[in-house]
């Protein structure tokens, strides 16, 4: 479905500031694979986010979707296949929009938007069963402008809209890493559910190892640009924290002073 | 009664400018001055074309588009050029002067006092339904019977053209593509990532904003007879003003609502001028200083007010929690004493 072939991206190229990002990456992901993939801050996540949904282009290496080359095809056109759920809350949504408003743009993603009407009988009537899925009592809010939700809420919404048009690919970047624990716990079992329900082929980044060895069926951590660890299957259904700890500590040869912060 | 009605007319008039940039102000959330030069443009193309002839309901439309491609080039230069926001507006407004005297055939004012404009064919339309004997005889009756309007037609017709404006720009917003403008202007980073193209739909956006504005200064220019190369200048002033006052006095509650509001905002701002501009110690030459105040006042006086609510809501509270902590010092006291 999603294949990087010798991804490089490199930041402030020629300055003292130079930062390579990427050092060619290769990751090849299956129909129906849901990745989670870890690092610590700079490791290269976010970039690889943002290169895989095209609001950055690699300076070597080639990306493609479904077996298409899309290496340099704006953000926009390629989010046709990509759903997106941010970190920040509020980034997902449009906060003075209502709730339908806001699905019918993400219910409008895989076609071109034309001067029909956005919010007909029946995409309400679709919309109101999805957001009751969420079970949170969005769908008895309906006409609320999104502004007026809580972080949670609107975390949940997004979720709902990167992932109800049935994308080729859903990213989820650390999406539950802005909320309370409860808020979070309550995300992290709507993506399973959702993720599951649909058959989404997924990549979510997350700074919780422990959330990272519950979800999905492989792991992979990233370092310096570069992925170091990558867990299959069968592999990662006995994985524990500490078992990921001394992987990347036998690879590395380093302590893990800073993430085993992130454990507690 | 007179002056109202006059001032009416011009609100209805303007109205259709303040949508204009409500759209682009409010909904695209960027402040465009292209709006002083487009207003000019409308006028001078419906002008010059209709001195040479041309329908003047043609022409009209004409101007429009006019105004449409001004602010889509507003929008390029902002989208493609990577050009701050007013800037790209305040570039294009310098452009357009030049422009305008050009398509005015470099002469300052261009006039259509003898010929036939949209406004005397829909003056002559209307008389030729007796509306304005009806409406005459009915005020005549209330005790404004020396105070009456050459006639009812401009407020009437080109009133129900307004608000067929504001229903298209209302039924406009709730397309896919409106929606998805109005989300260019909420959360842009979001709309991308549903698959919008947002430079697209910035060009569109200022495109419309801009020919709201254009057939605005269009039928403005009929009305007084004249297309003046300096009628746009201060415009965009008014239409914030219209859509200030308006959001202020009627609500924001949805997109239907907010635009009435604006369009009710625009004659409100007329009615408050004509009022300002008959106290005495005002000059017609103030005009643009009062509006100036006026919306300064608008954005200033509503966040004054709500500190001031703030500071007192937190005096009092501050004042019974400690009344509260006093009762419970007091109820400690008591029953220490009962022990």
């Amino acid at each position: 479905m999603l294949q990087l072939s010798s991804v490089y991206k490199v930041f402030n190229e020629g300055t003292a500031d130079e930062k390579v990002s990427l050092q060619h990456i290769n990751l090849t992901v299956e129909a129906g694979d849901f990745v989670t993939i870890i690092g610590s801050n700079g490791a290269g996540k976010s970039t690889l986010m943002n290169i895989i949904s095209g609001v950055l282009f690699p300076d070597e290496g080639e990306v493609m979707i479904g077996g298409k080359k899309v290496t340099t095809l704006p953000e926009y056109k390629r989010s046709k296949m990509i759903g997106r759920v941010f970190q920040d809350p509020m980034a997902g949504t449009a906060p003075s929009m209502t709730i339908e408003e806001n699905l019918a743009m993400a219910y409008a993603r895989n076609r071109k938007r034309s001067l029909r009407n956005g919010l007909t009988k029946a995409n309400r009537t679709f919309f109101k069963e999805a957001l009751s899925s969420l079970h949170l009592g969005l769908e008895d809010r309906f006409k609320a402008k999104v502004g007026l939700l809580s972080g949670g809420e609107r975390q949940a919404l997004s979720l709902l809209m990167a992932s109800f048009t049935k994308p080729d690919l859903l990213l989820l970047d650390e999406h539950t890493a802005a909320l309370d624990p409860s808020r979070a716990a309550l995300i992290t079992s709507l993506t399973k559910e959702i993720v599951h329900a649909n058959g989404l082929t997924t990549l979510m980044v997350t700074h919780n190892m422990q959330q990272a060895i519950d979800l999905g069926n492989r792991l992979i951590m990233m370092d310096k640009g570069q992925i170091i660890v990558e867990v299959k299957e069968e592999e990662k259904k006995t994985l524990t924290v500490e078992g990921l700890l001394q992987l990347f500590q036998r690879i590395k040869g380093e302590q893990l002073v800073n993430d085993r912060a992130i454990l507690s | 009664m007179y002056a109202i009605l006059s001032a009416m007319d011009l609100g209805v008039i303007f109205a259709m400018m303040a949508i204009g940039v409500y759209v682009s102000f409010r909904i695209l959330d960027f402040p465009d001055l292209t709006v002083d030069g487009s207003f000019v443009t409308g006028g001078a193309v419906t002008t010059m074309m209709i001195v040479g002839g041309f329908n003047p309901f043609l022409a009209t439309l004409a101007g429009l588009f006019a105004g449409f491609i001004a602010g889509c080039l507003t929008g390029i230069l902002h989208t493609k050029g990577k050009i701050n926001p007013l800037l790209s507006g305040i570039l294009m407004m310098t452009a357009l002067y030049s422009i305008n005297l050009k398509i005015m055939d470099q002469s300052a004012t261009v006039s259509v006092a003898n010929e036939e404009t949209i406004l005397t064919s829909i003056r002559n339309a209307w008389e030729a339904l007796g509306l304005d004997d009806l409406l005459n005889s009915f005020f005549t009756m209330l005790g404004f019977g020396d105070d009456l309007p050459e006639t009812w037609s401009v407020l009437f017709v080109i009133g129900a053209l307004a608000l067929m404006m504001k229903g298209l720009c209302d039924w406009f917003l709730r397309t896919e593509i409106g929606l998805a403008l109005r989300a260019t202007g909420d959360n842009k980073r979001m709309i991308s990532s549903l698959s919008a193209n947002t430079d697209w739909l910035t060009i569109l956006g200022l495109g419309l904003s801009n020919a709201f504005v254009a057939l605005s200064g269009a039928i403005f220019a009929q009305y007084n007879v004249t297309a003046d190369i300096g009628m746009g200048i201060g415009m965009i002033i008014v239409g914030l003003a219209s859509v200030i006052i308006g959001e202020a006095l009627f609500g924001t509650k949805s997109i239907a609502r907010t635009t009435l509001a604006v369009f009710l905002g625009a004659i409100v701002y007329r009615i408050m001028i004509t009022f300002a501009l008959k106290i005495d110690i005002f000059d017609p030459g103030d005009l643009k200083l009062i509006t100036a105040v006026i919306v300064i006042g608008a954005l200033v006086i509503p966040k004054v007010v709500d500190r001031q609510k703030e500071k007192v809501r937190k005096t009092k509270r501050r004042k019974a929690a400690i009344a509260a902590l006093q009762r419970k010092d007091d109820d400690v006291a008591s029953t220490k004493l009962g022990l």
